[in-house]
């Protein structure tokens, strides 16, 4: 299972400020490793993310978000203590879910 | 959010509008329009950097480490003095290196580390420094994430060396000395690059390491989370990799004059507030 | 401490930190003498050699410092006495070795690829692979070339300022050859005496600074 993710949440005003630092290796595809043989693509294709089980965001990543990738996003709504919910899934098929709370 | 971002905004900034100020007096005749606009983008993206730092998911597991019963005496790292007294994280980096009882030597936060390690938790010494520097998630090292972990906790902390121990002010001459060292096929010695105000190789600013404010600004930013490497880099890979460029052989991990150059930097740097771990290109 | 006293360390600590330590040490042991600085350097060296081991092309013997390297460390921090700068700059100059044919210029075109190239001698670096002068990390050159360091002067203009006669090929070869027969404890690399840049090499590299064409004199 892939190392958790760092997120944050807070309210401001009348949206909610999601921060998330993902632990990825993010692998275009393209480098090639010291021998000349091709490192193979490993990188996050979806991320998706929900607050009291309703969809805020969904996102699909390509070869061309960096390693260890941050999010930030803003959605309207959320109150103080919503749990904040986020799924990746990468093109191996690993998944990883985290929650944070609303502060 | 954390204020520390709004810090590390401003400092960059200045420090490359004091550059672009050295550049255009320096140039004659040459596209200076390029040459302080390369070095301005290179601001505005470090500026970018600064939020989302990935040596917090270093910080975090360096903490479930810390505090795991491991080795063959099931202990945690919480009974390791680091400094400060058994347990005692917060505020450890800014007093290290420093002399020990225990061990009767001066040790840097990683040779106190891996000192713990050994003897708190029974664990063999030549595994716990096979992989000092990650490479990768199929190569993560215990101790980058331990070092993440103890100097978040001094954030914010003023660098405070002390020098009481005639084994600590010997090692500050020693390491003072090493700095100067000229040797290996290009002359090199850590004062070619660091020893003098206002220099760069290639685009790269580099600190004087001789002054308060260039030893301040360099120590407290390391550990770092290297982009180009992917990787948060401690002290002891900084001195490593220096000396890689240097066209010295290998720096052993934790040998005595790693310890003596850190203590070195580490005291010079003294009075400034502790801001790592940090991200850097 | 008296707040003189304190003000006095902070001085000391920007100036020379060595000081200020020193000023402590010698405060607290009191009447004590402090090492010379051959000793410590003598101390240093061996504790630096026992903390260092072999990798790739890097040996130890790297680390035996010849006679420059060791004054240069013992003398650092300080202003260089005039008979140690002659000591240096005599024992250098006697290496400088010319070209055979007496040609000086080589092709700018492959200089400008050696001023380029950063690898060469590193422990990391392939024994077979290239290996360069790295001049852009300290030298302005090429007016295109934007990133360069600021170690050493700018070459800009190298021999549009100088003149491109016999005397400063001479010169701008030996300069490459061996910096520090003209200048003692020069931070530049020895380039031609310590082995790092072939003959040809020298003589490209010379073509850049000296060449009219040179895109360095344009």
């Amino acid at each position: 299972m892939a190392d958790p993710m760092k997120i944050r949440a807070n309210l401001v005003g009348d949206s909610t400020e999601v921060k998330v630092l993902m632990s990825h290796e993010m692998e275009t595809g393209q480098r090639k490793d010291a021998q000349g043989k091709t490192i193979p693509a490993w990188f996050i294709q979806n991320v998706a993310a929900t607050c009291n089980g309703k969809t805020v965001m969904s996102a699909q990543w390509g070869p061309a978000v960096s390693k260890n990738p941050f999010l930030s996003f803003k959605f309207k709504g959320g109150a103080k203590g919503d749990k904040v919910v986020i799924t990746w899934t990468d093109n191996r098929g690993d998944k990883r879910t985290d929650e944070a709370s609303i502060a | 959010m954390r204020d520390r971002a709004s810090r590390e905004l401003r400092r960059p900034l200045t420090g490359f509008a004091l550059a672009v100020c050295g550049l255009a007096s320096a140039l004659t005749g040459v596209s200076a329009l390029s040459q302080t606009s390369a070095v301005d983008e290179i601001a505005k993206y470090r500026a970018a950097l600064q939020e989302g730092n990935p040596s917090e998911l270093w910080e975090a597991r360096g903490e479930d480490i810390w505090k795991q019963k491991r080795g063959p005496k099931q202990a945690s790292l919480e009974a390791c003095d680091l400094g400060l007294g058994a347990g005692v994280v917060k505020g450890a980096y800014t007093v290290l290196p420093r002399y020990f009882a225990d061990s009767k030597r001066v040790m840097d936060l990683e040779t106190r580390l891996v000192y713990c390690m050994v003897n708190l938790q029974g664990l063999n010494e030549a595994d716990v420094v096979k992989t000092p520097f990650g490479n990768g998630n199929d190569k993560k090292s215990d101790i980058e994430a331990l070092v993440a972990y103890v100097t978040s906790e001094s954030r914010g902390i003023k660098m405070n060396v002390s020098l009481d121990k005639p084994e600590e002010r010997d090692m500050y001459r020693l390491g003072e000395r090493m700095f100067y060292f000229r040797g290996g096929s290009h002359d090199f010695g850590c004062v070619t690059c660091h020893g003098a105000d206002n220099l760069r190789i290639r685009l790269q600013d580099l600190p004087n390491l001789t002054t308060l404010q260039g030893a301040q600004k360099a120590y407290t930013t390391w550990p770092a989370y290297r982009v180009s490497q992917g990787e948060l880099r401690s002290f002891q890979w900084r001195l490593y990799d220096c000396f890689r460029q240097q066209r010295f052989p290998e720096l052993k991990y934790g040998s005595e004059a790693s310890i003596a150059l850190t203590m070195f930097l580490a005291r010079n740097a003294n009075g400034a507030a502790y801001d790592g771990p940090a991200i850097k290109r | 401490m008296t707040h003189r006293g304190r003000s006095l360390m902070q001085a000391l600590t920007r100036v020379a930190p060595w000081l200020s330590a020193l000023a402590l040490t010698m405060g607290a042991i009191g009447c004590a003498t402090a090492p010379g600085d051959a000793e410590i350097s003598a101390r240093a060296a061996q504790v630096l050699k026992s903390s260092f081991k072999e990798r790739g092309q890097a040996k130890l013997d790297r680390l035996d410092q010849d006679d420059t390297q060791r004054l240069c460390t013992e003398y650092a921090g300080k202003p260089l006495p005039q008979s140690v700068i002659d000591k240096i700059q005599e024992e250098n100059k006697s290496t400088l070795r010319y070209p055979a044919d007496g040609k000086l210029l080589g092709d700018w075109k492959n200089g400008e690829k050696i001023a380029q190239e950063g690898r060469g001698m590193q422990f990391s670096d392939d024994p077979a692979g290239p290996v360069g002068a790295n001049c852009y990390a300290c030298h302005q050159l090429t007016p295109q070339e934007v990133s360069y360091g600021t170690i050493g002067p700018s070459l800009y203009r190298f021999a549009k300022i100088r003149g491109y006669g016999a005397e400063m090929q001479k010169y701008a070869y030996g300069k490459i050859f061996n910096a520090e027969a003209f200048a003692a404890c020069s931070n530049m690399p020895r380039f031609g005496h310590k082995g790092i840049l072939s003959e040809q090499q020298i003589k490209d590299v010379t073509a850049l600074l000296m060449d009219p064409q040179s895109p360095v004199n344009q």
